[in-house]
């Protein structure tokens, strides 16, 4: 596991955009899963000077695609122009879904088996599916059944209310199957693992808004497309940034999940939100054939397995094989980008490296890895901030950190998440920082 | 079955079934000429001998069934006489096929139109294919005539009076499915099962499709009377009787004989007979072949564009934009504020789920329209529309801009209507190269599209402009690049005309009556607001030869005020929720008799002047142009045609009583040739060649 990965080829990130990532307002909101990957890949390709023909294979990763959404990946490709004999598939790591997608890029174009892939991730969360409960399918096919009306009189009398209780889509997605607890509350658990109160979550949650309101309005969120709907709207800024965040606000918020006695709160927790986020990848043979522009290089990544109870911690224990077998220090790392889920969760990753007995116990190491610069991690805001539409995170946490890097003239960064059910996904990124003299 | 027939296949399997296939000779499209039904006779004749178990009727042309009547056929009977005996012979062969002793299965694909579909009707069943390109309808009314095959008889029977009024009425086609629903089809079918519907129909032989419950009580001689009524009012909204007689014949026609077969294909054939050789229609059917002389200006196999960009998403702008991808072609999209974009795309979703209905397909229209702020569509696109607001340096500084970012063999137009091409030309390195394409709005509804010609511009880029304009599905009009072109100019004396009568104290209610009482499909004070005051007085001041006088004091002060019509909820007529809450004339409204004359001379003036300059190559693309832009009278088939038809010296009279009374703005056209119909100076053709 130490030992280097060879690849074939390397996999250069052209270029890659966003759409602006859009707070669920509890009604369906304004684009689908499927409309908001087109809006948001449509102008990404139109600036690249080939057609969109030439792309060899579209990966999408995608949570919960909507029901006319099968293979969202070959809807969004057909869509969007690409040749119908090329492949296009749809790949499901939960909260992790888009780095997946592009961990399935590089490997496709390490493996030689694509010069040219389009990958991403997307989500609608606000477009979850609200389903029909069994009693109620079970009434329903009884009643399709009834033909005569005494056998209809009869079915429409054991229709009990219960039954029209409708399943939320979104929050059986967002519990655990397996240990039965909710997300917010794998949170708590690794707060009070590591002493995180209140305090501290509500200070990083500000600090998340205060950095992204930083970044809107110095234009560092270049990587954003505007998006139209059909009603005459436009969308080109995440909506989630509350600008007038502060202590006094968040410590007024009630906890959702450990009720009431718990401190994960909405407020610093990631935003349940609707968004897109895709990049073009593509091998050097490809690259000069079209004189493309190089935006970074994927290094290398690393997927790790945890008691699901405990996901938040995930990125360490993804992050700390992949900064061995890369034989890097936390110093040679020049920015982090570590998906908020939950304030809580990132804090716990930074202790957990810091927590000698953590990294030896759980993470076989001799002792403590050190601890993240945090002028260095989420620079410019995250999931708490601007929201983490689950299947689109992970390829917006690398698109962005690739422009912090070029912004900061910087060289190596490393994206990370936490993923439900119990995983941690890691990616390393570098980039050709100039020279002076270039 | 071995005869050999110019117009027909016949083919007899070993099941003998006989397929009998439409397959007019020299032709793309199948349309019932004297000849076709000559032969159909004949063929029919045989069959009628024949131990065929069954007949399919189907067609061997890709693009339909059978478009209707050749109108050719139809236009040349000069007498009344002449009609009824052609109508007379179609009847018959029809009947002939209904009575036949074994089951016909006519199938349908593509266009299945007027006679088209009386032949269908005539069969035991029907079933059309299932795609979006069948259409089904009885449209002769669009020509000013009624249905004369036994549609009347037939349709009512089949699917009950009011769905088949309104077909007819309308002259609407349906699709395939619509047609299924309404019963106008017995079954849809995908293109992989028509052939063994026919055959499974023909072994099986079900019961003919018969009408079912309250709908057989519709054709019944109680109710007749009330729903006739109904549709007379219904129809006088639309159409009045003076200019539209046949919508109210065909009423008649079916108040009086519905169910009496015999009594009502004579009175079809009567009736049509008399319609046919009338004004109308005769005007109707000179519209419909400048329609075709429109469409064969520009060739579409000369140019074959897949990419449009268009600069610019104000109304025009964006209409323009959002019609293309309609049309098929990509489309990207450029402005300076995404407002304008997100506008353009709420009203695209709108036009496309009305058009073309599908969840699909409204999809797939809107992914084919990109918004493009970097304008990154420049490099890539086929054509290029220019469609900013009228500045001259604005247009300029962006011509510089893009010329060398856009392909050499690209297309470049610009949607100007003030500014000329000779000006705007002069920020390019290769002026040649700029075409204006001039739209009319709204871009759906107006077909018409003014393919501006400069001195500068190379007959290539014309031909290009017009190839492009047929592949969005309008139609090209070249004209000479002067102030206003031809549209505007003729439309803006009448526009002024109509101000200056409201200064004059007359209610814009009894103006716009005068106009819509000639056939205009809306009226000069209407049209005005609907345009913006502010539109109207900046090309009137473009125009101001062509105004011949002083531009109304009263339309500028309006504009100064802000009341730019219906967009901005007041212009002459004060808005309420869209409608004028004023729009209705008081009973004691002055009403001079003039009124009528003045405005239409007018436009009719200008007409001349036009002609006699040269702007149009000749009379009847001026008469297209007006109609297919403006929506001028179609039932008086053209400005000119009617100048001609009331006869010039008479019209010539009027103007000279109207400029003794009014001033030098009523001034007859050096090109008024009194005695005569007016004559260009110099003959030319579409590309504005000297003939």
């Amino acid at each position: 596991m130490t030992q280097k990965r060879k690849v074939l080829h390397d996999a250069f990130v052209v270029d890659g955009s966003r759409s602006p990532f859009l707070k669920a307002k509890g009604a369906p909101g304004p684009f689908t899963a499927a409309n908001l990957a087109v809006a948001t890949a449509r102008p990404l390709l139109a600036r690249m000077p080939f057609d969109a023909a030439a792309i060899d294979e579209v990966i999408l990763g995608c949570v919960m695609p909507g029901p006319d959404e099968a293979n969202i990946a070959r809807v969004t490709a057909l869509r969007l122009g690409c040749d119908q004999h090329k492949p296009a598939w749809t790949v499901q790591r939960n909260c992790a879904s888009g780095m997946q997608a592009l961990d399935c890029a590089a490997q496709s174009i390490a493996l030689g088996r694509s010069g040219l892939v389009l990958a991403g991730g997307v989500e609608s969360m606000s477009h979850a599916p609200v389903l029909l409960a069994n009693s109620m399918v079970a009434w329903l096919a009884q009643w399709t059944k009834a033909k005569t009306f005494g056998a209809r009189a009869k079915t429409l009398a054991q229709l009990k209310p219960v039954y029209l209780k409708p399943i939320i889509g979104l929050l059986r997605g967002l519990t655990d199957p397996v240990v039965g607890l909710s997300m917010g509350q794998t949170a708590e658990i690794i707060a009070q693992r590591f002493g995180i109160d209140r305090e501290a979550m509500d200070r990083y949650a500000m600090r998340s808004h205060q950095r992204l309101s930083h970044a809107m309005d110095l234009g560092w969120l270049k990587e954003i497309e505007t998006v139209y709907d059909t009603d005459g709207n436009f969308y080109r800024e995440d909506d989630g940034l509350r600008r007038d965040s502060d202590m006094e606000k968040l410590a007024k918020l009630k906890p959702v999940f450990d009720r009431p006695f718990g401190n994960v709160t909405a407020g610093n927790s990631a935003q349940v939100t609707d968004g897109a986020a895709w990049l073009i990848l593509a091998n050097e043979a490809t690259v000069a054939k079209y004189n493309l522009p190089v935006l970074g290089k994927i290094i290398d990544s690393e997927w790790a397995g945890l008691d699901p109870a405990q996901m938040g911690l995930g990125p360490v224990h993804a992050m700390t094989p992949l900064l061995k077998r890369n034989k890097l220090s936390l110093d040679d790392v020049d920015y982090w980008e570590i998906n908020e889920a939950f304030a809580a969760q990132v804090l716990a990753n930074i202790e957990a490296w810091k927590d000698s007995k953590y990294c030896r116990e759980e993470l076989h190491q001799r002792g403590a890895v050190g601890e993240i610069n945090q002028d260095k991690l989420n620079v410019d805001g995250g999931g708490v901030s601007l929201g983490h539409p689950v299947g689109a995170s992970g390829a917006r946490i690398v698109l962005h950190l690739l422009h912090v890097l070029k912004r900061n003239n910087a060289k190596r960064g490393i994206a990370s998440l936490c993923i439900g059910g119990g995983q941690g996904g890691a990616m390393l990124l570098e980039r050709q920082t100039l020279t002076a003299a270039e | 079955m071995t005869k050999h027939y110019r117009h027909w296949r016949l083919e007899t399997g070993d099941d003998n079934i006989v397929w009998l296939y439409a397959d007019k000779a020299d032709e793309s499209t199948n349309s019932l000429s004297r000849e076709m039904l000559d032969e159909l006779a004949d063929i029919v004749t045989g069959l009628e001998d024949s131990t065929a178990r069954g007949l399919v009727l189907l067609s061997a042309k890709k693009n339909g069934f059978i478009a209707g009547a050749d109108i050719n056929t139809i236009s040349q009977a000069k007498t009344t006489e002449q009609a009824a005996e052609f109508i007379r012979f179609g009847q018959d062969v029809f009947n002939r096929i209904e009575k036949l002793r074994f089951p016909a299965v006519c199938l349908i694909h593509g266009f299945c139109m007027g006679g088209g579909y009386e032949l269908a009707l005539a069969c035991r069943y029907r079933v059309a294919l299932d795609d979006p390109g069948t259409k089904l309808g009885l449209p002769e009314i669009n020509l000013g005539i009624h249905p004369g095959f036994g549609g009347v008889l037939r349709l009512p029977l089949l699917i009950g009076a009011p769905a088949a009024m309104d077909i007819m009425l309308s002259g609407r086609s349906v699709s395939a499915r619509s047609a299924k629903k309404l019963g106008m089809v017995d079954y849809v079918a995908p293109e992989r099962q028509l052939r063994k519907a026919a055959i499974d129909l023909i072994n099986t032989k079900p019961p003919a499709h018969e009408l079912k419950g309250w709908k057989t009580l519709t054709n019944h001689a109680l109710l007749r009377p009330l729903l006739a009524a109904y549709l007379r009012k219904q129809v006088a909204k639309k159409a009045p009787k003076n200019h539209y007689p046949a919508p109210y014949a065909l009423i008649s026609i079916w108040e009086k004989h519905a169910g009496n077969r015999k009594r009502m294909l004579q009175a079809e054939e009567e009736s049509l007979s008399r319609l046919v050789v009338g004004d109308t229609a005769q005007n109707l059917i000179r519209v419909f072949f400048l329609q075709t002389r429109l469409k064969s200006i520009g060739d579409k196999k000369l140019f074959a564009p897949k990419r449009v960009h268009v600069i610019g998403a104000g109304v025009m702008g964006g209409d323009i934009a959002a019609w293309c991808a309609l049309q098929g072609l990509q489309v990207t999209l450029q402005d300076r504020q995404e407002k304008n974009i997100a506008r353009v795309i709420k009203n695209a979703n709108a036009l496309y789920k009305k058009k073309l209905k599908d969840r699909v397909l409204v999809q797939a229209a809107l992914d084919r329209l990109l918004p493009d702020m970097n304008g990154l569509g420049l490099r890539h696109a086929d054509v290029i529309i220019e469609a900013i607001f009228e500045d001259k340096d604005a247009k300029h500084a962006l011509f510089r801009d893009i010329e060398p970012k856009i392909r050499p063999d690209a297309l470049l137009a610009t949607n100007t209507s003030s500014i000329p091409l000779e000006t705007l030309g002069e920020a390019l390195t290769d002026p040649g190269r700029l075409v204006g394409v001039h739209f009319f709005n709204p871009v759906a509804m107006m077909q018409l599209v003014e393919i501006v010609r400069a001195k500068q511009t190379r007959q290539e880029v014309i031909d290009k402009a017009a190839a492009f304009t047929r592949h969005i599905n309008r139609l090209p009009l070249p004209v000479k690049s002067s102030p206003g072109f031809l549209v505007n100019r003729v439309l803006m004396p009448y526009l002024v005309e109509a101000v200056v009568l409201e200064s004059e104290g007359i209610s814009a209610p009894v103006i716009d009556a005068a106009a819509t009482g000639f056939g205009m499909p809306m009226g000069p004070i209407t049209l005005a607001d609907t345009v913006g005051l502010d539109i109207c007085l900046s090309v009137a001041e473009n125009l101001a030869g062509a105004i011949r006088g002083e531009i109304p004091q009263r339309l500028k002060t309006l504009v100064q005020e802000g009341h730019l019509g219906r967009k901005t909820g007041r212009g002459f007529y004060h808005y309420k929720h869209g409608n004028p809450a004023d729009g209705k004339a008081g009973k004691s409204d002055y009403r001079p008799a003039d009124i009528q004359d003045r405005l239409m001379l007018r436009f009719i003036n200008e007409a001349v002047a036009c002609l006699r300059e040269g702007v149009v190559a000749d009379k009847d693309l001026l008469d297209a142009g007006m109609i297919f832009a403006t929506g001028f009278a179609p039932f008086r088939g053209g400005p000119l045609h009617y100048s001609g038809q009331q006869g010039v010296t008479e019209l010539y009279r009027r103007l000279v009583e109207l400029e003794e009374k009014y001033g030098d703005r009523f001034k007859p056209d050096a090109g008024w040739k009194p005695d005569k119909e007016p004559q260009p100076t110099v003959a030319r053709d579409y590309a504005g060649n000297e003939l």
